[in-house]
C-alpha cells in the first residue's frame, strides 16, 4: 500500500499562512488529503480556511493533532530552521517545496538529520502523492504543489527530480490505464534529502508496487548510483528517462542541481549506466510509460 | 554567479590567505600608478591580467592581433603599453567562443618568483553532501587532464561540515602536496583559508590554480594564491551583499540578463528551434526531443510554474532577439494553471509581439480542451500539437522549410 504517505496520513503545513503554501494546502484539502495543522510563528489559534488550527510550532501543533508528515512551504531563508524543527518534533516525513535554500544550509542540514528516524525529501521538489481511488484520483494524500487529478491509484511508483517531467510521466501513465502506488519528486538541488536510491529501494520493498519510473538529469550521479543497486537488487522492472542531451556544460539548467561539471553528470553516461542495469530509457519524454509497458 | 580573479582575492586575503599584492584597474594610466608602487615596493616584475570570466586567458588572442591576456613587465611604461593594447580590446580564447569577451578590467599584480605549483579546490562533493578540499601536486595545468593522466597526484578530503576543517587535516594536505619544514604550518593555514573562504562565502568552487611556493627578496620562501576562480551560490547572495555588488553584467549573455529580470530561466544555445517551456526538467527534455527529431534547441527558456501572460510576452520578445531562430515550440504542461487562460497568455504575447515565425503549441492539463479551442479560434496561424513528441516533430520541420 504504497510508500511514505498513504491517504490517512495526517499532514501539517508549515508556512500555511504564506500564498504559495496556503494555496497548495487549500488544493490538498480540496483533494481530500488529511491537512490537520498548519504552523506560523506567531499565528496560533487561527484557523486555516475555517477548519485547520494554526500553531506556533511543530512540536504543538504534532502534540495537538498527531501529525506524522510536514509539508514546507517557507521561504529560503528560513527552511533551514523549519526543516530541523520538524526533524526535532519527529515527523516521520518532512516534504520541504521551497525553492532557492542555499546549499549550506543543506549541507548543514543534512549532516545534523543524519540518524534521525525523519526522512526528508526535497526541497526544491514538486512534493509527494499517494492517489486516492475517487474520482480523479481523489482521497489521497496530496504533500506539496502537483496536480492531483492527474493521477490514478494503481501499482507503478515514480520518482524523479524534475516537476513538471514528473506530471508528463503521471499523466502518460494515468493515460495508459496504469496507476500509481506513489509518486515522489526528490527535487532540483544539488543536496537532497533523498536521492533516487533512497526512493528505488522503498519502491522495492513495497508489495503493492509493481514497476518503476525513475526520472532524471544531468549533473551528479544519483542516476548511475541507483542504476547500480538496481542492477544487483531490484526485483522489479525498471524504465527511466534522462533529460539535458543537449544541455551544455558548466551550465546551469534551471535546476541548481542541474549542471554537468568537469566533465561529470552528462545525460550519456547516465543513461549509459541505466541500460547497462537493464533500465528501460525512454528515447523522448513522450514514451516514459511506453518504455515502462514494454517491460511489465 | 562568478567572480573575476581580483574579487576572488580579496575574498580569500579576507580569510587570511596569503596572495600576491596587487589592484584592479580599468584605465592604462591606474595601470601604471599601481605598478609603479610595486616596483617601488621592490618587486623586480609586475604581471598584468586581464579580467574575463574564461580560462586561457595566458595564450588567448586580441582580435587585432595582439598575443596574450596575461604580461609580465619589468618596467611601469611596459605595463602602460601592454594595458593600452588591452583594454576595450575583445580577447578570443578556448573558453570565450569566436565572439570573445571584451575586456574592461586588469588586475596588476606582483609578478613571483615561482619555486613550485600546485593545485587546491573546495566543492561540495555531491556523492556524500559534504565539501571536499581536492589537492595536486601537479598545478598550473587542467585538473582534469591530472585526473586522467596522473590519478594519484590527487588527494581528496571530505570536511565535517559540523565540525569544519580540522588543523591536523589540513596539516596533512600540505604534507600530500609534498610540504615539508615550515611550509608545512603555511601550507596548512593556507588551506584553511581557503576552506573558510568557500564556508563563509556560500561558495559553490574555490579553485587555486596554481597554489605556489614563491621565493620573496631575502630568498625565504612563502605559500601564496598566485591565480583563483570563485564561483558563489546565486540562493545564497541575499546575505551577502557586499558578494552580490560585485556581478558583472558584461560577462553575461546580454538576452539572459534581460530574462532574468522576469524571472526567466534562459540559456542561449546555437540552434534554431527556439523553446518556451514550464518546468526545468521538462525544458531540458523539449530540448533533447527537438535534437531527437532532428533539429538544434536554440535555447533553454523556463517560465516557471506560473506561466503568467506578462512572461510570455517577455520570453517571446527575448526569443525574437535571436537571429538564429526559425521556429518556435511552446510546451506548458498546465497542472494546477487552467490551460485556457495560458492559451489567451499565449495568444495575447503573439499579437503584441507581432510574431510571424512559426509557432507549434502543445498544452496538457487542466482544462486543455478549452485551451485548444482558445487557440484555435485565435485567428493565428499558429500549429496545435497532443504529445511533446509530434510538437517536436512538427517545429523542426517548419524549421526546416
Amino acid at each position: 500500500m504504497a510508500i511514505l504517505v498513504k491517504p490517512d496520513t495526517k499532514v501539517l503545513v508549515q508556512g500555511i499562512t504564506g500564498s504559495f503554501g496556503g494555496r497548495h494546502s487549500k488544493l490538498s484539502l480540496e483533494y481530500g488529503t488529511q491537512v490537520v495543522a498548519g504552523v506560523t510563528p506567531g499565528k496560533a489559534g487561527q484557523k486555516f480556511e475555517d477548519t485547520v488550527p494554526i500553531f506556533d510550532g511543530v512540536a504543538e501543533a504534532v502534540k495537538e493533532t498527531s501529525a506524522t508528515a510536514s509539508a514546507i512551504f517557507v521561504p529560503p531563508p528560513f527552511a533551514a530552521d523549519a526543516i530541523l524543527e520538524a526533524v526535532d518534533a519527529g515527523l516521520e516525513l518532512v516534504v520541504a517545496i521551497t525553492e532557492g535554500i542555499p546549499v549550506r544550509d543543506m549541507i548543514e542540514v543534512k549532516a545534523a538529520i543524519n540518524g534521525s528516524a525523519t526522512r526528508l525529501i526535497g526541497p526544491n521538489c514538486p512534493g509527494v502523492v499517494t492517489p486516492g481511488t475517487g474520482k480523479d484520483s481523489h482521497g489521497g494524500c496530496r504533500i506539496g504543489i502537483a496536480p492531483g487529478y492527474i493521477h490514478k491509484a494503481g501499482d507503478i511508483g515514480v520518482v524523479s527530480r524534475s516537476g513538471t517531467l514528473t506530471y508528463e510521466a503521471v499523466w502518460q501513465l494515468t493515460c495508459n490505464g496504469l496507476g500509481q502506488s506513489t509518486c515522489v519528486g526528490i527535487g532540483g538541488d544539488p543536496v537532497p534529502g533523498s536521492t533516487h536510491l533512497d526512493i528505488i529501494k522503498l519502491f522495492n520493498d513495497d508489495p503493492d508496487t509493481r514497476g518503476i519510473i525513475m526520472i532524471g538529469e544531468i549533473g551528479g550521479s544519483a542516476e548511475e548510483e541507483a542504476a547500480e543497486w538496481i542492477k544487483e537488487n531490484c526485483k522489479k522492472p525498471v524504465a527511466g528517462f534522462i533529460a539535458g542531451t543537449t544541455a551544455p556544460p558548466g551550465r546551469r539548467m534551471g535546476h541548481a542541481g542541474a549542471i554537468i561539471s568537469g566533465g561529470k553528470g552528462t545525460a550519456e553516461a547516465k543513461i549509459a549506466a541505466m541500460e547497462e542495469a537493464g533500465i528501460s530509457v525512454a528515447e523522448t519524454p513522450s514514451q516514459m510509460a511506453e518504455a515502462l509497458i514494454r517491460i511489465l | 554567479m562568478n567572480l573575476h580573479e581580483y574579487q576572488a582575492k580579496q575574498l580569500l586575503a579576507r580569510h587570511g590567505v596569503e596572495v600576491p599584492g596587487g589592484q584592479p584597474c580599468t584605465t592604462a594610466d591606474e595601470a601604471r600608478s599601481i605598478a609603479e608602487g610595486l616596483f617601488a615596493a621592490g618587486q623586480e616584475m609586475v604581471v598584468l591580467k586581464i579580467q574575463i570570466h574564461s580560462g586561457g586567458r595566458g595564450k588567448g588572442v586580441f582580435k587585432d592581433g595582439f598575443k596574450g591576456g596575461v604580461h609580465l613587465c619589468k618596467s611601469a611604461d611596459d605595463v602602460h603599453e601592454k594595458a593600452k593594447a588591452m583594454l576595450g580590446n575583445t580577447i578570443v580564447t578556448k573558453q570565450t567562443g569566436e565572439a570573445g569577451r571584451q575586456v574592461h578590467t586588469l588586475l596588476v599584480a606582483s609578478g613571483e618568483k615561482i619555486v613550485d605549483e600546485f593545485y587546491l579546490a573546495v566543492l561540495l562533493d555531491r556523492e556524500t553532501s559534504r565539501p571536499l578540499i581536492m589537492a595536486s601536486r601537479e598545478g598550473g595545468v587542467d585538473i582534469e587532464e591530472v585526473a586522467e593522466t596522473n590519478p594519484d597526484a590527487i588527494v581528496k578530503l571530505n570536511v565535517d561540515p559540523l565540525l569544519g576543517l580540522q588543523p591536523f587535516q589540513a596539516r596533512n594536505l600540505a604534507k600530500a602536496l609534498g610540504l615539508s619544514g615550515k611550509l608545512i604550518h603555511s601550507g596548512a593555514k593556507l588551506i584553511a583559508g581557503v576552506y573558510k573562504t568557500w564556508w563563509e562565502c556560500d561558495a559553490s568552487m574555490v579553485e587555486i590554480n596554481p597554489l605556489c611556493i614563491v621565493e620573496n627578496p631575502d630568498g625565504s620562501q612563502k605559500i601564496a594564491a598566485v591565480d583563483a576562480k570563485i564561483s558563489v551560490d546565486a540562493n545564497a547572495l541575499y546575505r551577502h551583499k557586499d558578494i552580490a555588488g560585485m556581478r558583472d553584467l558584461n560577462e553575461e549573455a546580454a538576452l539572459e540578463v534581460e530574462a532574468s529580470k522576469f524571472d526567466l530561466n534562459y540559456i542561449k544555445l546555437d540552434g534554431s528551434v527556439a523553446c518556451l517551456v514550464n518546468g526545468a526538467g521538462l525544458a531540458m527534455a523539449t530540448m533533447d526531443a527537438i535534437k531527437h527529431y532532428g533539429g538544434d534547441p536554440a535555447n533553454f527558456l523556463d517560465v516557471g510554474g506560473s506561466a503568467s501572460t506578462e512572461q510570455v510576452t517577455a520570453a517571446f520578445q527575448i526569443i525574437l532577439k535571436d537571429p538564429n531562430v526559425k521556429a518556435i515550440l511552446v510546451n506548458i504542461f498546465g497542472g494546477i494553471m487552467n490551460c485556457n487562460t495560458i492559451a489567451e497568455g499565449i495568444v495575447a504575447a503573439v499579437k503584441e509581439t507581432h510574431l510571424t515565425l512559426p509557432l507549434v503549441v502543445r498544452l496538457e492539463g487542466n482544462n486543455v480542451e478549452a485551451g485548444d479551442s482558445t487557440l484555435a479560434n485565435s485567428g493565428l496561424s499558429l500549429i496545435t500539437a497532443d504529445s511533446m513528441a509530434e510538437a517536436a516533430q512538427k517545429v523542426v520541420a517548419e524549421a526546416a522549410a
